[in-house]
Parts: C-alpha cells; sequence; structure tokens
C-alpha cells in the first residue's frame, strides 16, 4: 500500500484529537514492537498494536477501520511493557471512542445468543455497553 | 474485625457463590465482612479517555458510599477491585477531577482505600496464620493460579502483586495445602468483555489457557474474577454429546479455601459450575486421607 505522508495530517486534527482524548504523546512510541510481542489477542486483528499506532502517528483516518481497536480487550500487558512508558489501551480508547461518538455501534443486543446472555456475568454486559456503543 | 465489603453487581447474582463463599471465610477467619448499607454499579470498566469524566461518577459514588463506612472497603471481584482502585488513585492525584465530580455528584468524597480480600489475607491474617487454621488440607490437589489482567495491571495504580510473576494466589494455595503448579498462562487475557462481542475470540484465548494448565499436571484452576471463572468455564459446558471427558474446572479462591477450612458444604458453592469442581477436590483428599 503507497502511503502519502504529509505535515499537513502528521500536524492535524486527527493526530490533536486522538491526544487528547488518550492523554498520550503518540510520538513518544518509537514502534519497538514490544506491545504487539506480548498481545495475547494479536492472532485476531488485522494490524498489530504498533502498527496502528504508527497510522496514527502518521493521521491515517482509515486506522479507525481497523478490527485491531475493537478486538483489544484493555488487558494492560502492553503497557506493563512498554519501554517508552506509553499508555496503549488509552490510545486503544481514543481510537474507539473517535469512531463511537461518529456513531458508530459496535455491539448489536439484539443479535446476541440468547444462550450466552442468559448465563453472561453481568458486568460483562456493562462492560460491553461502556465499550462498544455510545 | 469488621471491614465495609462492597459485592458489586456480578456477586448479588450470577456469581453468589463467590460471595457466599468470600463472607464464609473471612467470617470463619474472623474478619466480618460488612455489606455497604447503600451502594450500586462501579461502572464495569475504568474509564480510559481522559476528555470525559461521565465514567467517574459510578465509581466515585461508590467510594463515597464506603467512605461512610470506614477508612477502607474490601472488594472480591476483581473487575470492582480494579475500577474502584483506580478512580480513588486517579483522585488521589487529581484534586480538580475530584472537585468536578464532587459537585456533580453533590457530595464530599475525600478518600478511602480500596482493597481486595486476598490482600486481607495476605496482610492482616498472614499465610502462616492461615495455614493453622486450616483443618482439611488440599493435600495433593494440583491447582494452577490464574490471576488475569485487572487484579495485576496497571503496577502503579493497582499494586496488588508484581506484575508479571505475582505469587499471592500461589502464598495462598500453598497455605491451604494444594500443590500449586506453575503454568505460562496466569497472567495471560481470558479475552474479558469481549465474550459479548467476540465470543469466539476470547473462547480461544481462554481454552488456551485451560489447555495451558492441564499440560502442565492441573486438576483445577483457581482465580479471583468472575469474567475469568465464566470465561474459562463456560466453553467447556456440556453439550447435546456430553462431556468430553478432558474438562478442567475452574474455582474461586475462596471456595477452595471453604473447602480447607472445613466450612460447611453449602458454603462453598461448588453446585453453579458448568464443570462440578467437587470430585477434583474431594477425590483427591479422599487419596490422601486413605
Amino acid at each position: 500500500m503507497r502511503v502519502q505522508i504529509s505535515i499537513d495530517k502528521v500536524r492535524g486534527p486527527f493526530v490533536r484529537q486522538v491526544e487528547e482524548i488518550s492523554g498520550q504523546g503518540l510520538l513518544d512510541c518509537n514502534q519497538c514492537g514490544k506491545c504487539s510481542a506480548g498481545c495475547p489477542v494479536v492472532a485476531a486483528m488485522d494490524l498489530l498494536p504498533s502498527q496502528v499506532i504508527r497510522m496514527a502517528q502518521l493521521g491515517m483516518e482509515e486506522v479507525l477501520e481497523s478490527n485491531t481497536i475493537w478486538i483489544c480487550a484493555s488487558c494492560l500487558t502492553c503497557v506493563t511493557r512498554c519501554p517508552k512508558g506509553v499508555d496503549l489501551p488509552r490510545l486503544m480508547e481514543a481510537l474507539r471512542q473517535i469512531s463511537l461518538r461518529q456513531g458508530v455501534a459496535e455491539l448489536d443486543l439484539g443479535a446476541l445468543p440468547p444462550e450466552l446472555t442468559k448465563e453472561v456475568p453481568q458486568l460483562a454486559i456493562v462492560g460491553g455497553f461502556r465499550k462498544y456503543i455510545k | 474485625m469488621g471491614i465495609p465489603y462492597y459485592p458489586g453487581c456480578t456477586l448479588s447474582t450470577k456469581a453468589q457463590n463467590y460471595d457466599r463463599s468470600g463472607r464464609a471465610v473471612a467470617a470463619a477467619l474472623g474478619i466480618e465482612l460488612e455489606e455497604l448499607a447503600e451502594w450500586q454499579c462501579c461502572g464495569a470498566t475504568f474509564p480510559l479517555m481522559v476528555d470525559d469524566s461521565m465514567a467517574l461518577i459510578a465509581p466515585t459514588r461508590v467510594l463515597y458510599q464506603a467512605q461512610q463506612a470506614g477508612e477502607r472497603v474490601v472488594t472480591l471481584c476483581a473487575i470492582c477491585f480494579h475500577v474502584l482502585r483506580r478512580s480513588q488513585a486517579l483522585l488521589e492525584r487529581d484534586p480538580d477531577m475530584l472537585e468536578r465530580i464532587n459537585w456533580f455528584i453533590e457530595q464530599e468524597y475525600s478518600g478511602v482505600h480500596v482493597v481486595h480480600l486476598l490482600e486481607v489475607l495476605r496482610d492482616d491474617v498472614g499465610w502462616d496464620k492461615l495455614a493453622e487454621q486450616v483443618v482439611r488440607p488440599l493435600t495433593g490437589v494440583k491447582v494452577a493460579p490464574y490471576y488475569g489482567c485487572l487484579l495485576l495491571r496497571p503496577h502503579d495504580e493497582i499494586g496488588l502483586d508484581d506484575p508479571e510473576e505475582p505469587t499471592i494466589l500461589h502464598d495462598l494455595l500453598r497455605a491451604l495445602g494444594a500443590e500449586v503448579v506453575d503454568f505460562p498462562f496466569s497472567i495471560e487475557c481470558c479475552g474479558s468483555y469481549l465474550t459479548v462481542k467476540e465470543p469466539q475470540v476470547s473462547e480461544t484465548l481462554s481454552m488456551d489457557i485451560v489447555a495451558s494448565a492441564r499440560e502442565h499436571g492441573a486438576q483445577l484452576i483457581a482465580t479471583a474474577c468472575p469474567l475469568c471463572q465464566f470465561n474459562l468455564d463456560y466453553p467447556q459446558r456440556e453439550t447435546e454429546a456430553g462431556f468430553t471427558g478432558n474438562e478442567m474446572p475452574v474455582v474461586y479462591f475462596t471456595q477452595l479455601m471453604a473447602a480447607a477450612l472445613g466450612l460447611p458444604e453449602e458454603d462453598w458453592g461448588l453446585d453453579s459450575h458448568y464443570v462440578n469442581p467437587a470430585p477434583a477436590i474431594e477425590g483427591q483428599r479422599a487419596l490422601a486421607d486413605s
């Protein structure tokens, strides 16, 4: 994929929004990849966590289409290991929030199997509401 | 000794066995868990965005309710513990946010210390004292301690144990006389609330954890989190084809404590699991007794 980098995007509103919601500096990440190496759920992701950060650094809004931001379960393994102290789960949350605030809903309650909703602990449903629906 | 106790939504409903066994073992050790007079949901997720304070309102209300009851509040649910302890830490370091939330909820929350029962057992009771109270040790029962995520991370705010090489559940199980099975998935994620969005993903993660525990010789997995318990236990439920015979029961640490402390079986709460843990506990002990 050919990617055009521009100062307008790198210093654009998308980057500012991600940093404002997350409270994190995107350029603190030096792309060492430790987060991706230790992520327990990386096998289900279409982009590595470090790739998501790279795209966000470059202002590439299309990163919002990645399933990675929704597969991240905020387990906090990456933030425990990041040598630069980047709180990656907060960056993932910022990307989810930008999508949710644009009206995206990632959880269709009606589509959940009734046998699951009958059994699942309440906190999973509440957590799902908080994470996947605005 | 009485300590204010916050059960949370799941321990009042789907995980009543955790609540019951937790209260019973605490009482057996001379600790009365005094349920808060009034409480509501903690919010179930700690808010990770910094530009929106709405999600801090629920946990701050709980912290305020706890403050009315004493200087500290004990939790059993690892997720409630995580949400409340991080909220406590955030409000300690951010007085502007504290003022803002207090203004909104029209209360004067000023501070309370959120602890997990595991910490009370380690720091107030002590493992040696606990071991002295064991009347029916779990001799020969091979238990894999499973910590999951939220009980340990992030270390700077949670600080319950080493975030990469925790020992608190290991130490507890040893005090109960169990054989502790170290396995490499003890701090890996079970998928958490992905179970309502991407159940196949959380099932894969959870069954990898179970498989690893089995490969390392465990007969049981012990946890402190009702969502971990569900995610690891539910995919192993009986289907029309029956059980596979390869199931791994998943219990709360409090249930093993109840068994080891010789409490009545109704306090163990072993009847609401998808995979019945009783044979793994009692079978081994019968062998040890004979």
